[in-house]
């Protein structure tokens, strides 16, 4: 398949079932919202080291917000749902609690519920005051600028992390540029992040090591430095890949996002010194969800 | 299917234990097996085709018509289903209420929802005293639930309450709040003496100034974020609480009963 002369490799992209939430954050005003979910959403890139991989899902306008101010979404996924429950307070606590002016409540509906403030209350010493409102309860946690108002809980839902895209071009800056368009275009779409550092990364990794104490290392095979050196997946004209990886709640929300980015980078096209799309997988046998290239932009 | 209708036919002497006319217990009943059950009232046990007309046939919607204020235990327990009563009730209405709905039109008596669990109890007119408060001898009023009072309380409002929240339009007796455990009262209007006596947590919200004991201690005036939450959740309600004018979030606060644990707050708007 090629697309405004950008080839689409005949492979998938192989991802995961992981434990995923959803928080809102709000703010006095929405400079204030983004660096608490800055914040709280730093550091988690990968569970390989970070414990989960988290993002930014979008800014939300005061009347999308429980107490009408500002506020952003952001949605944190883990491999598990103790080590998901784990990250979420470690990070309200020391993110959101801390950051100024800051409130935060449960951005999505489950049966399942994990602690967002409920035990972030003790932090108030007994002053601490709950409140039931509309059937929900909240926690009024006095602090030095006020009041830190927060959800008791919020909901776990199961998700999927690991779909990806790789993006080969003639040059770093052409990858580069191509892949901040496919941003754009992916961050319209709801119920997904990319966790990666502006949802790019450019060491993708494949399994095991020559070194025994690591389970992970670089993708030599997409290395352009090491085209003469190993068994390369490139072309002698491709200087530069980065990947995007995706996590959404589910698989129909991980299609759109790949499409609605891969057509983004298509839209370049060979002209801006894009030349193929490809994925990472591990031979199919790992991850039971498969993000076929060539069914997603058929 | 219309409404399941009761209206009074005369107005007996003796108080009467309206128990058993809640909508889980009538579920399945025909009028004339309804009809047939026995009321306690004084020493005698009267029939409910004896004291009422019976029309209609949902039992998940019951009228009470020509209600009076000796008809005491209205909705007691009620769990699911709607009651309306059209008139005043006696005492003990919504009782214990687990689910549900219960409106009346008229005023109530003693002890109006108290111990209540959860549902909406909603009165039109006055209520007496202990409005959603504990027995006598119990330590635990109301424990969740609203109640919505168009009128004016009486004394010792939300005595002991666990949980829950009371709206009051009008104006509340003495000792409203008294030893509260948890919760939120509301008041649109005038509080009596010893507000919040003896309260250990919980939120008491006026909207003009009280006259707080000694044992209340200012910690100044705040914008409080969890306010216009509070008033989002009254929009839904007949009521002036669900009037935006009537919102605020700036408040003088004070803590107390000092006296007690002191971890309650009397919230007044500034």
């Amino acid at each position: 398949m090629i697309i405004n002369g950008v080839t689409i490799d005949a492979t998938f992209a192989e991802a995961f079932p992981m434990k995923a939430t959803r928080a809102i954050i709000t703010a006095q005003n929405e400079k204030w919202a983004l660096i608490a979910a800055q914040a709280m959403t730093g550091f988690a890139t990968s569970v390989i080291a970070c414990g989960c991989e988290a993002g930014i899902e979008r800014t939300l306008s005061p009347d999308e917000t429980p107490d009408g101010r500002p506020g952003v979404s952001i949605m944190i996924f883990a491999m598990g749902g103790k080590g998901l429950a784990k990250q979420l307070e470690t990070r309200a606590g020391q993110c959101v609690l801390t950051s100024p002016t800051s409130a935060l409540f449960a951005g999505i509906e489950s049966n399942i519920k994990i602690p967002l403030g409920k035990n972030l209350r003790y932090f108030g010493d007994g002053f601490q005051i709950a409140k039931v409102i509309a059937g929900k309860r909240y926690w009024r946690v006095p602090v030095m600028d006020g009041e830190f108002l927060t959800e008791a809980t919020t909901g776990q839902v199961d998700a999927i992390g690991g779909g990806n895209f790789l993006v080969l071009a003639e040059s770093q800056p052409q990858a580069l540029a191509a892949c901040e368009a496919a941003i754009d275009a992916m961050k319209q779409v709801p119920n997904v992040i990319m966790p990666f550092p502006g949802g790019v990364v450019r060491s993708g990794s494949k399994v095991g090591s020559k070194y025994k104490a690591l389970n992970a290392s670089t993708n030599d095979a997409f290395c352009p430095t090491l085209k003469g050196m190993t068994k390369t997946d490139l072309s002698p004209e491709i200087e530069s890949v980065m990947e995007i990886v995706i996590d959404g709640l589910t698989k129909e929300d991980i299609d759109k996002a790949m499409r609605a980015g891969i057509q983004a980078v298509c839209d370049l096209g060979a002209d801006e010194g894009i030349k193929r799309i490809s994925a990472g997988n591990y031979g199919g046998k790992l991850g039971p969800f498969h993000f076929h290239l060539q069914e997603i932009m058929a | 299917m219309s409404a399941l209708t009761l209206t009074l036919k005369y107005r007996p002497d003796q108080r009467v234990d309206m128990s058993p006319l809640i909508c889980q217990n009538l579920q399945g009943m025909e009028p004339t097996e309804i009809g047939a059950i026995e009321l306690q009232s004084g020493k005698c046990r009267l029939r409910v085709d004896q004291l009422f007309n019976i029309s209609g046939s949902d039992t998940q919607a019951i009228v009470i018509r020509n209600s009076f204020d000796k008809l005491d235990f209205i909705g007691k327990e009620l769990d699911g289903g709607a009651i309306i009563v059209e008139g005043d009730a006696g005492a003990y209405l919504a009782m214990g209420m687990k689910s549900g709905e219960i409106k009346i039109t008229g005023n109530a008596g003693l002890y109006a929802g108290c111990e209540l669990k959860k549902g909406y109890l909603e009165v039109s007119g006055n209520v007496g005293d202990f409005l959603g408060g504990a027995l006598p001898g119990n330590k635990m009023g109301m424990k969740g639930g609203l109640i919505l009072v168009k009128g004016n309380a009486g004394e010792r409002v939300g005595d002991h309450l666990r949980r829950g929240t009371i709206l009051i339009e009008g104006d509340a007796g003495d000792y409203c709040g008294s030893r509260m455990i948890a919760g939120t009262i509301a008041v649109m209007g005038q509080t009596g003496r010893y507000l919040g006596y003896a309260m250990r947590r919980g939120t008491l919200l006026l909207w003009n100034p009280p006259l707080l004991s000694a044992s209340f201690n200012d910690c100044g005036t705040h914008t409080l974020a969890f306010l216009p939450m509070l008033f989002n959740a009254f929009k839904t309600l007949n009521s002036r609480f669900a009037d935006v004018s009537a919102a605020f979030n700036r408040v003088q606060r004070y803590a107390g009963d000092m006296a007690e644990m002191g971890r309650g707050e009397v919230l007044v708007r500034k």
